[in-house]
């Protein structure tokens, strides 16, 4: 810390930098006062913060949560000035540097002394550790490049590199002095925002803003993220101003919380009586709409004991029960570039569902859960073992001869604003699979079942008359659940639907999901990244690692007493929306880290 | 209000959020709107002279004195070089011809050789735009070659060659017309082929593509309703500069000396070419004239189809600058006093 303070001595906005100053300094490191933002649109003006104040101390996290909209992401962006030219901003926010010495008002600032401030008193860590790192450079160039704009003598190449070395030890790259000339796509996700972080800290700023920065991330390297930004805030008394949709991370990371609805503060509270004692109706609710696990428990007890009763009927009356999805060594490559081996998949996987069974499938990103879901919907093409959907074997498939089969399987994509095209109105769209498969003529015909399925899925029939782009996210999804139940599938695919929500949204979708199940009694394959939301619907869960089916069972096996050490340590590293609770799990991940457990697959952070 | 708002008013006490009138979603209409300082100053300037340029093209009959062929009146022949006088305002050409009714004339025959080719184009390079990039395979491969091996020809030497294989020396007006206008057709189609081609295989990996190939689909009928139209956004700004150059090449042309003859319509460039040596024997109107009516044709569609460019693209696009604390908070998910959530659940009661 100290020699990255003596490089920039000369440099910075004010040359009377103290490097020795107590890390934690005095008063509060940002204060913003009545902050007023405003957005010109093509629609008019749009005011994303309406009076909001908050102050940041020294070396504390604090939590700002709201669902999109909130402007939660825009009070944080203007901290460090960098709002688009189409906002007008009043208001004060006054950003003191590290060593308290000096204080700014961001907003008055010009664009050369916002520059001076940037990286030196406040930085800045985004949400998509990829793309906020340039690929034609090396890390090691990239985290100078902080120390180059702010030093006013030249920096050595040599002096430079040092300085990027030890960061980068400092974030917890291992080998240092060879990873720092690597370049960004020789890192995973992970050390990728590894490295932005570095580069945020390089200069030792008194602040990091922290714009969702584990959202992109899987679940255990999320939580490899999480545990950094403590030890940033505990050794190097950085304060961290965190902007998160997620309750858990709040709980796992934040000291105290500002809740912001439509661009006010409606509660501020530490995280303790916040998660403990919310006082403002919103925080409740939104608290509430969190998925935990063991939630949906009573309901999928329920459903299978329904079902054991149905399979009992078929005994006695000497039929099988139906099985809607099975697959035994299922195996999928995607084939290679010339000359090189393909890149498998999904590896040995086997599973079944029957009718009317929900399946969950969860895994990381890679995990190949997405993949399995293209299988089924006849997208992708297998290339060993064997899948039968339906009866069908989709190791020698034929669209032709798959294509009647279409018609009993629903399929819900992930981003519901992608999977609708933007020309045809709702109706139209939803009426596509009962024109496609014959059910009616033309739009028109098929008016009457829209507007039932519509209704169905609890949008106003008038909705169908409106184009894709004029419902919220979370109406779209609700319209591409009618379009995939439109023909009264026997099967419905339903890759990741909720992760592109607010998290009130999504548990109304998955309510609606669930009742939806309950009442047409289709069978299921729910993919999801999230094992809360598919303990929340799912009869049985499987678990995905890296293409191969770790473990499988119900909810109460997988996740209750769960066998696998993956599964153990997906279910220890997700965040639960109690910062007690979450202390305790932080505990119990640490533990199951240092474990030495043979099998244990190598960490990707 | 238009038509479809108050349709959906009528069956549902819910309104849509604001649609604007279909008058204002047209185009270059909506362009218009949105547009604020100098980005106005261009579109309002290009729209203006496009329009006069238009105009002049169909009322040409009334507003020329002359016929475009015509060497005499009652009063005797014209004469040839004529300064500028009261009977013929721009002077007389050197074949005779009065150079006022024959730049009026020339928009005619400019925009008839404009609309045809970028139709002819158009309908061309979209079709095949389509189905290469959508079926792809050996077929776009070689479609794609053909388009290279038409770019690298100089294009007007293409035009040249085509308007000869077309025309085969003949000269009558449509024929003249059809003639320039499949040359520069042949040289356009490439361009439509390309971004469209471009735009379908992007569209082809769209998710709401997939879901019409999970739905069972056919194969025409993704192609046409679901890729095809999403494809076509981008083309009003390539159509207007298409414009441009197309009226560019006819102007080359017949300056180069394969456009139309005198006799079967008024054509700039040719104009421009007789009046070549007029222009060192200090004979300016022959030339200045018919230049300038190209130029202000060709800016003027240039600056419509730029500004659109530049509008289409938010990140280009001006704004004005809106007060600190002005305008309503967007809606956000969570609130069920949301105004939408309240229609939904009077609607289901």
């Amino acid at each position: 810390m100290s020699t990255v303070n003596t490089t920039n001595s000369g440099g910075g906005p004010r040359g009377d930098r103290q490097p020795k100053a107590d890390p934690r300094g005095t008063g509060p490191v940002v204060t913003i006062d009545d902050l007023a933002i405003s957005f010109a649109t093509d629609a008019g003006a749009v005011r994303a913060v309406d009076g909001v104040s908050l102050t940041v101390n020294r070396g504390e996290v604090l939590a700002i949560v709201g669902e999109s909209g909130s402007g939660k992401s825009v009070t944080a962006k203007s901290i460090l000035g960098l709002l688009p030219e189409t906002a007008t901003t009043s208001g004060a926010i006054v950003l003191s540097n590290r060593a308290g010495t000096a204080t700014n008002d961001v907003v008055t600032l010009s664009q050369g002394q916002l520059r001076a401030v940037r990286g030196s008193d406040v930085s800045m860590v985004f949400q998509e550790p990829s793309t906020a790192l340039n690929p034609v450079f090396t890390v090691g160039w990239q985290i100078a490049e902080g120390l180059r704009a702010h030093s006013g003598q030249r920096l050595s190449k040599a002096e430079a590199k040092r300085e990027a070395i030890e960061i980068l030890r400092k974030v917890g790259i291992p080998d240092p002095e060879t990873r720092v000339d690597h370049y960004p796509h020789q890192f995973s996700g992970g050390q990728k925002q590894r490295v932005v972080i570095a580069a945020a800290l390089v200069l030792n700023p008194g602040l990091i803003v922290a714009d969702e920065p584990t959202t992109a991330l899987d679940v255990t390297v999320q939580a490899e993220i999480l545990e950094l930004l403590r030890r940033l805030r505990d050794e190097f008394g950085t304060a961290i101003v965190l902007i998160t949709h997620n309750m858990g991370v709040v709980a796992d990371l934040a000291d105290r919380v500002v809740v912001m609805y439509q661009g006010k503060v409606v509660e501020e509270a530490d995280a303790a009586t916040l998660f403990a004692d919310p006082q403002a109706d919103y925080t409740k609710r939104l608290l509430a709409a969190v998925p935990r696990i063991g939630q949906g428990r009573v309901r999928t007890e329920e459903r299978a004991r329904q079902r054991a009763l149905r399979t009992d009927e078929h005994t006695a009356a000497g039929t099988n029960e139906e099985t809607v999805v099975e697959a035994s060594h299922l195996t999928i490559e995607y084939p290679g570039r010339f000359g090189r081996k393909g890149f498998r998949a999904v590896n040995d996987v086997s599973f079944r569902i029957g009718a009317g069974e929900v399946l969950g499938l969860v895994g990381e990103s890679g995990s190949g859960k997405t993949t399995i879901g293209r299988a089924i919907g006849g997208l992708t093409r297998i290339s060993g073992g064997s899948l039968k959907v339906l009866g069908f074997e989709m190791l020698d498939f034929s669209e032709r001869r798959f294509k009647p089969l279409r018609a009993d399987i629903g399929f819900v994509f992930q981003d519901p604003a992608a999977s609708f095209n933007p020309l045809l109105t709702i109706a139209d769209a939803v009426a596509e699979p009962l024109i496609i498969h014959g059910r009616a003529a033309n739009p028109a015909g098929a008016r009457k079942r829209v507007d039932e399925l519509l209704e169905a899925v609890q949008l106003p029939k008038s909705y169908g008359d409106r184009f894709p782009h004029e419902l919220s996210g979370g109406q779209r999804q609700r319209a591409s659940l009618a379009r995939g139940l439109a023909l009264e599938p026997k099967l419905l695919i339903a890759d990741e639907p909720t992760s592109a929500l607010d998290v009130s949204v999504q548990a109304k979708v998955l309510e609606l999901f669930a009742e939806l199940q309950l009442e047409l009694g289709f069978a299921a394959l729910f993919i999801s990244h999230d094992l809360a939301v598919i303990d929340v619907l799912a009869d049985r869960i499987a678990v995905l690692y890296h293409g191969a089916l770790v473990e499988e069972g119900t909810g109460a096996e997988v996740l209750d007493h769960p066998k696998n050490a993956y599964t153990k340590r997906l279910l220890a590293s997700l965040p639960v929306p109690d910062p007690v609770q979450q202390a305790e799990r932080r505990r119990l991940l640490a533990a199951l880290e240092s474990a030495p457990t043979s099998g244990e697959p190598a960490s990707m952070g | 209000m238009t038509t479809e708002t108050t349709e959906t008013a009528g069956s549902a006490p819910a309104t849509p959020p604001a649609r604007p009138s279909l008058l204002s979603r047209l185009p270059v209409l909506k362009q218009l709107r949105q547009s604020v300082g100098l980005q106005r100053g261009m579109l309002v300037t290009g729209l203006s002279l496009t329009a006069i340029f238009i105009l002049v093209a169909a009322f040409a009959p009334l507003i020329a004195p002359y016929g475009f062929a015509q060497l005499r009146d009652a009063s005797g022949p014209f004469g040839a070089q004529q300064p500028p006088s009261a009977a013929h305002i721009m002077g007389t050409t050197v074949g005779g011809y009065d150079v006022f009714s024959r730049v009026i004339w020339g928009a005619q025959t400019a925009i008839l050789v404009i609309v045809i080719a970028v139709v002819f184009s158009i309908i061309a390079g979209i079709l095949l735009g389509v189905v290469s990039g959508y079926l792809g395979g050996w077929l776009d491969r070689v479609l794609v070659v053909i388009g290279d091996a038409i770019y690298a020809f100089p294009s007007l030497l293409l035009a040249i060659v085509l308007s000869i294989v077309i025309s085969g020396g003949q000269s009558s007006l449509w024929g003249g017309i059809f003639a320039a206008a499949l040359s520069i057709t042949v040289v356009f189609i490439p361009q439509y082929y390309r971004v469209i081609r471009a735009e379908t295989i992007r569209i082809k990996a769209e998710p709401f593509v997939e879901s019409a190939k999970m739905l069972g689909a056919s194969t025409p009928r993704i192609m046409f309703r679901h890729v095809l139209r999403n494809a076509t956004r981008t083309l009003p700004i390539i159509f207007t500069l298409n414009a441009s150059e197309a009226l560019l090449t006819l102007a080359g042309l017949g300056f180069l000396g394969f456009g139309i003859e005198p006799t079967a319509a008024a054509e700039w460039g040719y104009d421009l070419n007789k009046a070549l040596s007029d222009v060192t024997s200090g004979i300016w109107w022959t030339a200045l004239y018919p230049g300038l009516a190209i130029v202000l044709a060709v800016l003027g569609i240039t600056l419509v189809g730029e500004s659109m460019n530049d509008l289409a693209d938010p990140r280009l696009r001006g704004r004005k600058r809106v007060k600190a604390v002005a305008g309503a908070p967007s809606a956000t998910s969570v609130d069920t006093t949301l105004p939408s959530d309240v229609e939904i659940r009077e609607e289901n009661a």
